[in-house]
């Protein structure tokens, strides 16, 4: 009996892992490539094919990218604008998902169920009119706006996830704070603010990463050179006769660096904060 | 310390009316329960005093300052939450603390009635771990700490105990009567245990459905109580009510016994009698007031409970002092303790 069970657990534990590591190599199979491709000499990349392992390093990619590009420019808008929509983004939404959280006020379904519906259209249909927009404000070719239509293609999504986060701190704490003599504002700030610190962790990294690998409005918004984001600025080293795969791959891979490093950071609060709303304390 | 009042207090939400005609007098250093089945209002009134609900109509007085319109903080009143509320990022010192904290009183000061609570409370070895860390009567001791740490001018609790098991609420039941003793301040306490009540009001207020039915002390309530709600709801096990018509000084039953009252009086308006399990006394088949067959017999070691199926009556519930010998199917007489019956009128209100 315990033989058969334990034979059972056996299996169930490598099949486990076995699953585990497909969906790994799944997922990162394609990072892998890009890092491979980054790493190969021009001149093999075409006549090795599909070998895994290059002949071959070089970091020679790098160095073009860096030193012989505009990259450096591209990274640095990329950073203003996700780094400045993520702000601006968790601040609001925190705001938001605040009031969604604990006041009732005329209206209020109202506006989340405008706020899910912005959600329901494709970005692809309204590419013009904010075009038309933008432009009618002079604001073509600048981070600002950038910033500005990132920042409200996120805020529904961001409010709903802070609201999520408010909701699961009980109000009891905030009655609480204020029986012991804290002011509204007080209580939020002693104590509501510090047990979402989570929250606010897991949707600074969900903003950071949309707005730094979004494409179709930063191609579309942005013409000139200097304000190019790194997405748009990838597309650079596709030219009208040819690709430069390795200095494109090479690229890739420094624009990973932010994200990870990001993620990094916070990751200790997204997993905590993802999972806190589950399970009451 | 301070005295409460309340005049005619009324609370709706839109159309629907939670509380009416509260008119309640808590007298400095009393402890009173607030005592009711769920939704009759208790915790309503409870968050009212404390300034967590807006009152709809009347008057809240504290200390003989009306406080309607004063925020929370400035009402000087501590809570115990049923959920303790203890904020859990703060280590057990700086939640009892936090009051003075925000209050921007000296750190000494503040150290040394934190290290005083948490010896009143057992909890010196803990003040440094965070509430997660703690069990469930600790944390309901570390909610407590935090309310005496303030020295408020009254004390209110929203059931402390119902999160707790039976033992521990028995103990932290002690503890509380401890503290009211030792500190002397008034506290408000609510509750649906109506052995919570018993045990620890001064007086007990019972409310049912958002109005007062009795004001009154616990063996008040017990021996006088003024309706049938308050008759059944406190005592246990529950007072036995069954339907019956008098005639000048007696009680008829509808299987044809008879019950003499001790004093004269009328009893013409009696349409129910209660009588409570333990003024039963069981005796043998052919004595009695009546007979009934037990259906259901609870040896306590202290007490014994039968259940009593008697016909033309209902179902009654008998309790004996000792261990008496009955058995389930045992044809049983009841004798009613005259002097402990109690009689209702059509709309409930006792005789």
């Amino acid at each position: 009996m315990t033989a058969t069970v334990s034979r059972r657990n056996t299996v169930l534990t490598i099949g486990k892992y076995a699953a585990l590591a497909f969906y790994l190599g799944f997922a990162l199979f394609p990072l892998y490539w890009l890092l491979k491709i980054a790493v190969t000499p021009d001149t093999l990349i075409f006549s090795e094919g599909t070998r895994l392992v290059p002949s071959a390093f070089t970091f020679g990619n790098f160095m073009t990218v860096v030193f012989q590009t505009d990259f450096l420019a591209y990274f640095w808008n990329s950073l203003i604008v996700s780094f400045g929509t993520a702000f601006f983004t968790t601040l609001i939404a925190a705001g938001a998902g605040y009031a969604f959280s604990r006041f009732s006020f005329a209206g209020k379904r109202l506006i989340i169920a405008v706020m899910l519906i912005t959600q329901m259209f494709p970005l692809l249909m309204i590419i013009a009119p904010i075009y038309k927009i933008v432009a009618g404000l002079g604001l073509l070719n600048s981070l600002t706006s950038l910033i500005i239509v990132y920042t409200a293609f996120n805020i529904p999504f961001a409010t709903f996830l802070m609201q999520s986060f408010f909701d699961a701190i009980p109000k009891d704490l905030e009655e609480a704070a204020m029986m012991d003599g804290c002011s509204r504002f007080q209580a939020l700030r002693k104590v509501v603010f510090p047990l979402t610190l989570p929250g606010l962790g897991a949707t600074l990294g969900f903003v950071f990463t949309a707005a730094w690998s979004e494409l179709l409005f930063a191609l579309m918004l942005i013409s000139k050179n200097d304000a190019m984001t790194f997405p748009v600025g990838l597309l650079t080293f596709v030219s009208k006769f040819s690709v430069d795969w390795g200095q494109m791959m090479a690229a890739g891979v420094l624009a990973l660096i932010p994200s990870c490093l990001f993620f990094l950071f916070i990751q200790r609060y997204l997993v905590q904060g993802l999972t806190s709303g589950a399970v009451k304390g | 310390m301070a005295r409460i009042e309340m005049r005619n207090i009324a609370k709706r939400y839109g159309s629907v009316e939670v509380l009416r005609n509260v008119d309640l007098e808590i007298e400095d250093g009393e402890f009173i329960v607030l005592v009711g089945p769920s939704g009759c209002g208790k915790s309503t009134l409870l968050r009212m005093i404390a300034g967590l609900e807006p009152i709809t109509s009347g008057d809240l007085l504290i200390g003989d300052e009306r406080m309607n319109d004063v925020r929370p903080r400035d009402r000087d009143i501590a809570m115990v939450f049923q959920s303790y509320a203890l904020y859990p990022h703060m280590d057990v010192a700086r939640n009892m603390g936090f009051s003075m904290e925000i209050r921007g009183e000296p750190s000494d000061e503040r150290q040394s009635r934190i290290a005083s609570a948490a010896r009143t409370l057992g909890l010196t070895a803990l003040t440094e771990r965070l509430p997660k860390a703690l069990s469930g009567g600790q944390r309901q001791r570390v909610a407590m700490g935090r309310a005496i740490v303030r020295d408020p001018r009254a004390f209110l609790f929203d059931e402390p105990l119902s999160n707790l098991d039976a033992a521990l609420r028995v103990e932290m039941r002690l503890e509380i009567a401890r503290l009211h003793r030792r500190l002397g301040t008034t506290m408000v306490y609510v509750t649906h245990d109506q052995v919570e009540a018993l045990t620890l009001a001064d007086r007990i207020v019972v409310l049912n459905n958002g109005e007062v039915q009795q004001v009154g002390g616990p063996l008040d309530l017990y021996e006088r109580p003024a309706n049938k709600f308050v008759a059944q709801f406190i005592g246990s096990p529950t007072m036995n009510v069954i339907a019956a018509t008098g005639a000048a000084s007696t009680v008829l039953l509808n299987n044809g016994a008879t019950i003499e009252l001790p004093a004269p009086g009328d009893a013409s308006a009696v349409v129910e009698m209660g009588v409570r399990p333990e003024h039963i006394d069981v005796v043998s088949p052919d004595d009695g007031d009546m007979t009934g067959r037990a259906e259901v017999v609870e040896h306590l070691g202290s007490d014994t409970n039968i259940y009593i199926e008697v016909e033309g009556v209902g179902p009654l519930m008998v309790r004996e002092h000792g261990n008496i010998p009955a058995k389930a199917g045992d044809l049983v007489g009841l004798r009613v303790q005259p002097q402990n019956v109690h009689l209702f009128a059509r709309n409930g209100t006792a005789l």
